[in-house]
């Protein structure tokens, strides 16, 4: 069935075997790396590293950064 | 069915990030009070110190970037909403790759499974070697070294959970559920322990040997002496240190707990619906074909 040619009619019914893990892998690596992003904007930027320039990040998630464990001063 | 885990573990990451808030406001934001008011004193001890000594004291800085009734308020929630919509997010994944693999335990046990192992490792293993500090109660100069040492805990308990889950669910085969899961167990406390009791304290970095002439366990200030040696300013009120410390680590249980016993149902419910594709659609509907 996967090894048919693709054409008008068998591609939908061929595909769904692949597609669903590869797609799942794209959901939860995504999900995964930008819950990565957000934590690192709680609790790291602009204190021992800084992407952005400033401290508007790091002063207004100050009290959340301090209260759940992340270095700070 | 990964997306509708997916947005189920944000729900309870969000229901579990404004729960925190709400703790966080009556626990938390009194302590931090305490605290800049702790600096504040001291500041103006150390000012005092400095000018009898005759050092230029340095120009004010300009005011607060972001007032601390929005810090104490709006950026306190959301921080916490934010964290816990990406402790929500990481805890989805988690569980949808657990799924399958960790045995039978059930949809809901295993919520509150994945749940305590988020806890463990994401906020009480570097809460352990280097445990929250309100304002005030930390060197400035370490940030970078303490910043890497606290991720550097994190990631050693999410590597150190991974391999003793896999280990476990191969020993299983041999020893059965209770004795394999009590041996990953018992091998991760130990390589845990073994990990934090090499991992230098606070106290042990360069910078604070070189600040207080000595290898202290932590880098909390100590009393403010003016050169005879007489104290002028106490050091960091251990009152507010230590309930800081268990409200930081009480307000992250209570966000797993929360993220979990939200989860628990929504992943229920998806599962059993999952299961039986075969079943014929409910009567109702039938009815007009
Ligand atoms: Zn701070």
């Amino acid at each position: 069935m996967s090894s048919t040619t693709p054409t008008a009619h068998t591609t939908t019914a061929a595909t769904p075997l692949v597609i669903p893990t590869s797609a799942a892998m794209t959901w939860l690596m995504g999900t995964t790396a930008l819950a990565m992003i957000v934590y690192y904007f709680i609790g790291v930027e602009q204190g021992a590293t800084a992407i952005f320039n400033g401290a508007q990040v790091h002063e207004f998630v100050h009290d959340a950064r301090h209260f759940l464990g992340f270095p700070c001063h | 069915m990964e997306k509708k885990l997916i947005f189920s573990g944000l729900l309870a990451g969000a229901v579990g990030g404004l729960t925190a808030w709400i703790f966080a406001l009556l626990f938390a934001e009194p302590l931090i009070d305490r605290a800049i008011a702790y600096e504040d004193g001291r500041a103006a001890a150390q000012e005092a110190l400095d000018r009898a000594a005759g050092f230029a004291i340095p120009a004010e800085e300009g005011g607060d970037v972001v007032s601390r009734g929005i810090q104490s308020t709006l950026g306190l929630g959301v921080g916490l909403f934010a964290f816990g919509l990406a402790m929500g997010a990481l805890f989805a994944v988690t569980y949808a790759v657990c799924l399958g693999r960790t045995g039978q335990i059930r949809a809901r046990p295993l919520a509150l499974l994945v749940a305590a192992a988020g806890f463990v490792t994401v906020s009480l293993i570097p809460f352990i070697k280097y445990p929250a500090n309100p304002p005030a109660a930390s060197n400035d100069e370490t940030v970078g070294d303490r910043a890497s040492l606290f991720l550097l805990t994190l990631v050693i308990g999410v590597l150190v959970a991974v391999i003793a889950t896999a280990v476990g669910q191969q020993l299983k085969l041999r020893l059965g559920t209770w004795n394999a899961a009590l041996i990953a167990g018992a091998g991760f406390v130990a390589v845990i322990a073994i990990a934090l009791l090499i991992l230098p304290p606070l106290g042990h970095l360069d910078a604070n040997v070189a600040a207080t002439g000595a290898e202290h366990n932590t880098e909390t200030p100590r009393a403010l002496r003016d050169p005879d040696g007489t104290i002028v300013f106490p050091g960091f009120p251990a009152d507010v240190l230590a309930e800081f410390r268990v409200y930081s680590v009480a307000a992250q249980a209570l966000l797993w707990a929360v993220i979990g016993l939200v989860f628990a149902p929504l992943a229920d419910r998806l599962l059993r619906s999952g299961q039986r594709p075969g079943v014929a659609p409910p009567q109702r509907e039938t009815v007009g074909i």
